[in-house]
């Protein structure tokens, strides 16, 4: 019996060119780490003052509430990584929760004792967290579609988070006071607008695929 | 000993086919066309236990199979290629069906869609002899306003293509054709002579 899309198959197998097969989702997720890594240190060791940093985050809480942050951003990109391949399970997604919760409680109970906010640093933070994070995001997007995400909501999500979670991290070595309410708030409006925008962007280039 | 024959015989076309597009990576069109072929059953299978319309399950398949030649790349010999492809025709349903129901709650059904009369009675004029009516109607406007409603209503024609074979202008058109509409409307009504 002939199948009512033999003549697509046939047009589809027509333009099936060589492609180089892409490697493990964990392995790719390492390289952009590693060149985000690099990237990260080299900022780090011109322009921010080390011995302030290593004051400030000297405390056991600063210094798990930065180490969250990271964990947050390389969970999000590596689940972003395996989310973007179609036989890889969605229950990758959920990898960077964890590590969100304690970034967020621990930074929470920093805040305990400081004054709330305003003060004259807030709106830098938001504005350096979106400039460090925007091309981050831009970047792992970037390389997530070549795998053309079937999910591509929820990669743009994750990818986003990651670069939050790494953005904010390095923020940390430009922040020269403690955090306080206001600062987490807008810390965390700065990551959010990040993830829509991802998720967005996801959504939206979900449609551009090439097609047959 | 039938399960394990069944399962073992999955395996076998799961390793065949993954094979196959293991070739299929490397630009051999023909073993590329054979395993998109082989599959196909399955993608409808799979797609097959969400989506119940046969017309949307024919869009998920195909959808399918376009998606599969997009992100082949992405399939690894080492692993299983039911899994994988099951996974895309899945997913591909899930949109499909997703789409469908953002369609049904913006656009009303045709029957709705084709009410053109508040008035109950109006309908009436949906009953075989409405035609003739309106014909019998029409025969009685004078020879202008009855020749711009037929042009421009009955025929569909634009207005400067009625006006061309008219000779009215098209101003003139607009105002016979609104004039005799008038007309018909209180006739209908038993307002008209």
């Amino acid at each position: 019996v002939t199948s009512p899309n033999q003549e697509l198959i046939a047009r589809i197998a027509a333009q099936g060119r060589p492609v180089r097969r892409l490697g493990s989702p964990g392995l790719r997720a390492i390289g952009w780490l590693a060149l985000v890594a690099v990237l990260g240190c080299a900022v780090v060791m011109r322009w921010a003052d080390l011995a302030d940093f290593v004051r400030r985050t000297g405390g056991l809480l600063q210094a798990c509430a930065w180490l969250m942050a990271i964990a947050t951003g390389v969970s999000g990109v590596i689940a972003a990584s395996y989310v973007s391949f179609p036989d890889r399970s969605r229950r990758w997604a959920w990898l960077p929760l964890p590590f969100l919760v304690l970034w967020l409680a621990l930074s929470g109970i920093g805040c305990v004792g400081l004054p709330i906010g305003p003060d004259a640093h807030s709106g830098s933070c938001v504005k350096f967290i979106l400039m460090t994070g925007s091309p981050i995001t831009a970047f792992l997007m970037w390389r997530l579609w070549r795998a053309h995400p079937i999910d591509a909501g929820l990669t743009g999500l994750l990818a986003a988070l990651g670069a939050a979670g790494l953005s904010a991290a390095l923020l940390q070595f430009f922040h020269p006071f403690a955090i306080t309410a206001l600062d987490l708030a807008l810390h965390l409006a700065a990551a959010a607008i990040l993830m829509g925008a991802g998720l967005l962007l996801g959504r939206l280039a979900k449609g551009r695929l090439a097609t047959v | 000993l039938t399960g394990a024959g069944t399962s073992a015989a999955a395996e076998a076309r799961d390793k065949a086919w993954g094979a196959l597009m293991k070739a299929a990576q490397d630009g051999d069109t023909r073993a590329y066309e054979a395993v998109l072929s082989a599959c196909e059953p399955f993608i409808r299978a799979v797609a097959g236990r969400r989506c119940r319309d046969r017309a949307l399950l024919e869009d998920v398949v195909q959808e399918t199979l376009l998606t599969v030649h997009r992100v082949r790349m992405t399939y690894d010999p080492r692993r299983s290629f039911q899994a994988w492809l099951s996974a895309i025709a899945d997913r591909r349903a899930i949109d499909a069906l997703r789409k469908r129901g953002r369609i049904a709650l913006r656009e009303t059904h045709d029957e709705e869609a084709f009410e053109t009369f508040a008035d109950p009675a109006a309908k009436d004029l949906d009953e075989p002899d409405a035609g003739l009516v309106i014909a019998a109607l029409m025969e009685g406007l004078p020879e202008r306003q009855r020749e711009a409603l037929e042009l421009v209503k009955v025929k569909e024609m634009s207005l400067k293509e009625a006006a061309q074979a008219s000779g009215q202008t098209p101003g003139a058109l607009k105002v016979n054709v609104h004039r005799a509409i008038k007309a018909l409307r209180a006739r209908l009504t038993g307002g008209g002579s």
